[in-house]
């Protein structure tokens, strides 16, 4: 197993920089349109799954995951409309 | 170093990737029927699709030393019709004895909805009967969760289908347990945006272990790429990990699973 310091030497600039990368998208998106807009379901479920970043709880890729799932369990009633994703759920988005 | 690629749509890539493949040491791919990114017609259209994954790309791959096997299913993606799904269901046992055929996939689901289960449900039934293995495609982004669960409870009602003959793709780190716990095999693809990337997919070796569990390129017509198997396998070593558990994860771990059909073959 590897030990922290070399994980940092391996990652730390390429997350330093996908970091700064979600925050000047963030940013990007604050700029864009009127500012009443509200923005996009799923820029609102990338901020709300970033919350789990910092809360020290561990399994963080697992419950990003999570909280940008489909949170329903029936079958959909049918496929016809989109073969896509959009990455968010439409429900429960803030 | 040898590796296998068991996931990847070599229909949709140049001789070039193959050249390229075969340079960092792949022997053997194996190509599930997919969907082509326009919805076909008729069941003539996947008949015509079944015959080049049965004639023209194991000749394609040969030239380059690469053994190449397929699956043949009607895809997730174009199960919402179950008049044209029926079809085509029944076009697919006259192409089952051809020597690179392995099983039925990759079936599943992708918007998880009643006509992509049923479809599912019939594929599985051609599979069962006829005792072959199985590949699953599992849904894309937000829809993957809950479509993994309905995929597990599905194939749990067919007490003929054994776990070991399955493997569950696409796992990432909110659906390996549950596929592994369900004793499923599981494929981690490596994608650039979506899926894992080569260092998620080592986390997740270093999480759960090397049982049961193999990474594929699933290189497509899409953003992918046709060299993430060997790119992962780098990223591994990076790490530290020894030469034997790479080869596990990229050549032995395969090879038992697909050895399970006596038509796979890894040798030149």
């Amino acid at each position: 197993m590897s030990s922290k310091q070399r994980i940092a030497d391996l990652y730390f600039l390429e997350h330093r920089a996908k970091l700064i990368d979600l925050a000047a998208f963030l940013d990007r998106v604050d700029r864009a349109g009127e500012p009443a807009e509200p923005p996009d379901f799923r820029v609102r479920a990338l901020v709300r799954a970033a919350a789990v970043l910092t809360d020290g709880a561990g399994s963080r890729a697992r419950r990003v995951l999570e909280m940008l799932s489909d949170p329903s369990t029936e079958p959909a009633r049918s496929a016809a409309a989109t073969k896509g994703a959009s990455g968010a759920p439409r429900q429960g988005a803030l | 170093m040898r590796y296998i690629d068991p996931h990847i749509h070599m229909v949709s890539r140049t001789t070039d990737d193959y050249a390229a493949m075969a340079r960092c040491g792949c022997v053997a791919v194996t190509e599930p029927a997919f969907w082509a990114g326009f919805d076909r017609s008729s069941a003539a259209g996947f008949a015509d699709y079944f015959g080049q994954l049965t004639e023209t790309e194991p000749a394609r791959a040969a030239q380059h030393g690469i053994r190449h096997h397929c699956w043949l299913c009607i895809n997730p993606k174009e199960a919402e019709d179950p008049g044209l799904a029926r079809e085509v269901i029944a076009e697919i046992p006259r192409f089952l004895d051809r020597p690179n055929v392995l099983g039925i996939g990759e079936i599943g689901l992708n918007k998880n909805s009643r006509n992509e289960l049923a479809v599912f449900e019939a594929q599985l039934d051609l599979a069962a009967s006829r005792g072959l293995l199985v590949l699953v495609h599992t849904p894309h982004l937000e829809d993957k969760l809950k479509g993994t669960r309905m995929i597990i409870d599905a194939i749990a009602r067919d007490s003929r289908i054994d776990p070991g003959r399955v493997l569950i793709d696409h796992v990432e780190e909110h659906t390996v347990a549950q596929v592994l716990d369900a004793g499923f095999w599981a494929g981690m693809t490596l994608y650039p945006d979506t899926k894992c990337t080569p260092q998620r997919a080592a986390d997740i070796f270093e999480t759960f272990g090397l049982e049961r569990l193999w990474i594929n390129s699933a290189g497509d017509w899409g953003h992918s790429d046709p060299l993430a198997v060997p790119k992962c396998r780098q990223e591994m070593a990076r790490r530290g990990h020894t030469a034997q558990t790479i080869e596990r994860v990229s050549y032995a771990n395969p090879l038992e699973f697909l050895s399970q059909s006596p038509r796979f073959r890894a040798d030149a």
